[in-house]
């Protein structure tokens, strides 16, 4: 497990670099002077001359790639050009938000998918199961967004149990804070939640019907006990990729869903930075989201080898 | 199984039948608009503005008094048109990346394919999509490049995967003995054989184009006013939910019928062209 671990962790650390690579390059070497392309055409040559010294960027292009990397390594993501504060602090301010939704989100969708994927598989061709099937097919299908409208116009605008937007902050208590969470991770979790909950059916589905499950019923384990002493543990397997793959989608679907409910997090951060080409929040957010998932997809892969030994000597 | 017989198989396959039938709603819907529409969609009468579905408006008028059927005819073209291009973009690249990685399996350039695509994997189109329009500002390219981005490396894998088993068959190494380059067998004896899975994921691949072409608009990074668009449209009913709950309807709708139109013929096509489902 060690040798898999180390191996595993020489790849990590390659992914990250390049993708820091792409992503200063895409923001700090395409637009040509990210000085002038920050203050617009109409800027005087030297407003422009004073940003260039601030950014640094007189250096050549991998002197700061270099110094850029050393910053985020050591926590300091350079200065907004707009908030006129460092990066680091905006950015922590607003994953105090975005962090608990994304888990909050991918807890609903674990807590959901699996029971629901289990009942649909162990009760094959029931009207359970057809049920699950049609309503995780309309799960996959209803755009996040749109989901995350209708529930503010039932819940929020009708019945006013929520209100429609807005945060009240970690200070206002935390039923308060989780409250105004509630209905943007319903809306992350739901298309999560169908696909999870197909993966799981179709999983078990498969490992059910394994020669070793009716080795263990031919013992004299009951239906339930085989199914949690074999058949779950297997089953787990791709479920666990399902979950991998989700946890950047449910990021992403964070920072639009943000949008519907006016959610100070990184998402809302990121395109206000778009529309006032802060430049260096842009690459500070989404270097730091590609560092999530490439952190996620690596524990994903840790996960599976301690799930199934067999891939420790395999790679 | 003969064609006549796949035909039969396929008009019983009821997810085929329903599938097909909804995305050729909104196919029809998108090229009928080329030529007609039940009003213009570019005049704005403030006069009839926010109105409920009625027998004028069936779906009633948004802020600036458009017709709202006529924009969800209009804003299929984009849909359809933004997806089409992308699942290509991802299956022009993607499968040529993945002929030959199969057909170099082990080598460098299979490590050094499969490697960029677990990069690219790290970038959700979403990510890709903020990097362009930081850049270069929003547009509709800008969400035809990011989905299309994301598409490359879903059929870098898939076509290696499905091509890899094939390089062990024996009809592939007779081709071997008789001469042929590995281009060539990629070319001739390979991708033949992995088309009906090609079709199935760029089914799929195109239903997630539309969700995302969605949700880029929505967020104001793809198709810019006055191009209606159906993410545009749900963006604009936000603020107005409360007095024109039928703007944020109508779109959405268009959204999920569709997607669940081409997910149910993906999966009917899937059971309908993968043999070992079918025999089974």
């Amino acid at each position: 497990m060690l040798r898999y671990t180390v191996k595993r962790l020489g790849s990590l650390l390659a992914s990250l670099v390049v993708a820091s690579l792409v992503i200063f390059a895409c923001i700090e070497v395409v637009p040509g002077d990210p000085a002038s392309f920050m203050l617009g055409i109409n800027a005087q040559p030297d407003t422009v001359a004073a940003l260039r010294e601030e950014l640094g960027l007189n250096r050549a292009p991998h002197e700061r790639y270099f110094a850029w990397v050393g910053g985020l390594v050591t926590g300091d993501f350079g200065t907004s050009y707009t908030y006129r504060s460092p990066v680091s602090e905006i950015v922590v301010e607003r994953l105090a938000i975005s962090l608990p939704l994304a888990i909050y989100a991918l807890s609903l969708t674990i807590l959901v998918a699996f029971p629901v994927g289990i009942l649909a598989a162990t009760r094959r061709g029931s009207l359970t199961d057809i049920s699950v099937m049609a309503t995780t097919q309309l799960g996959v299908a209803i755009p996040n967004f749109w989901f995350a409208l209708l529930m503010v116009l039932i819940f929020a605008v009708k019945l006013r149990w929520f209100s429609a937007g807005g945060f009240p902050g970690w200070d206002a208590g935390f039923l308060a804070a989780v409250k105004a969470l509630t209905l943007p991770a319903i809306a992350l979790a739901l298309p999560q939640a169908s696909i999870l909950a197909r993966v799981m059916r179709s999983s078990l589905l498969d490992t059910l019907s394994e020669d070793y499950i009716r080795t263990a019923r031919a013992k004299g384990l009951t239906g339930r006990q085989a199914l949690r002493r074999h058949a779950l543990r297997n089953a787990l397997i791709p479920v666990l990729t399902i979950i991998g793959l989700q946890f950047s989608f449910l990021l992403a679907g964070a920072i639009i869903i943000e949008n519907v409910f006016f959610l100070p997090g990184l998402g809302r951060l990121v395109f206000q930075a778009i529309s006032q080409r802060d430049l260096i929040v842009v690459e500070s957010v989404v270097m730091l989201l590609v560092f999530a998932v490439i952190i996620v997809n690596f524990l994903v892969d840790l996960a599976y080898a301690w799930v199934d030994p067999r891939l420790r000597s395999r790679t | 199984m003969t064609e006549e017989g796949l035909l039969r198989a396929a008009l019983r396959s009821r997810n085929l039948v329903v599938g097909h039938l909804l995305a050729a709603a909104f196919a029809i819907g998108a090229v009928l608009s080329l030529f007609w529409t039940p009003y213009d969609v570019t005049e704005l009468t403030i006069a009839t503005r926010l109105q409920a579905p009625s027998a004028i408006h069936w779906f009633g008028t948004d802020h600036f008094g458009r017709d709202i059927l006529s924009m969800i005819m209009v804003g299929a073209q984009t849909s359809i048109a933004v997806a089409i291009v992308a699942v290509g973009i991802g299956m022009g690249i993607g499968v040529p990346l993945g002929l030959a990685a199969a057909a170099r399996r082990g080598h460098l350039l299979d490590e050094t394919i499969m490697r960029g695509n677990d990069l690219v994997f790290a970038f959700p189109s979403l990510l890709i999509a903020i990097m362009i329009t930081t850049v270069f500002g929003p547009s509709a390219l800008n969400a035809i490049i990011a989905i299309g981005i994301f598409n490359i490396p879903v059929f870098a894998r898939l076509t290696r995967g499905a091509a890899l088993p094939l390089w062990t068959r024996d009809y592939i190494l007779s081709a071997r003995v008789s001469g042929k380059g590995p281009v060539r067998i990629s070319v001739e004896h390979i991708l033949p054989n992995v088309t009906n899975l090609l079709i199935v994921q760029g089914t799929i691949q195109f239903s997630l184009g539309i969700l995302a072409e969605a949700a880029l608009s929505y967020v104001g990074l793809g198709v810019q006013p006055p191009t209606p668009s159906w993410g545009r449209m749900l963006a604009d009913s936000q603020t107005l939910i409360a007095i024109a709950p039928h703007m944020a309807m109508f779109p959405g709708f268009a959204i999920l019928l569709t997607v669940l139109g081409l997910n149910l013929a993906g999966d009917g096509l899937r059971d309908l062209l993968d043999p070992r489902i079918r025999n089974a």
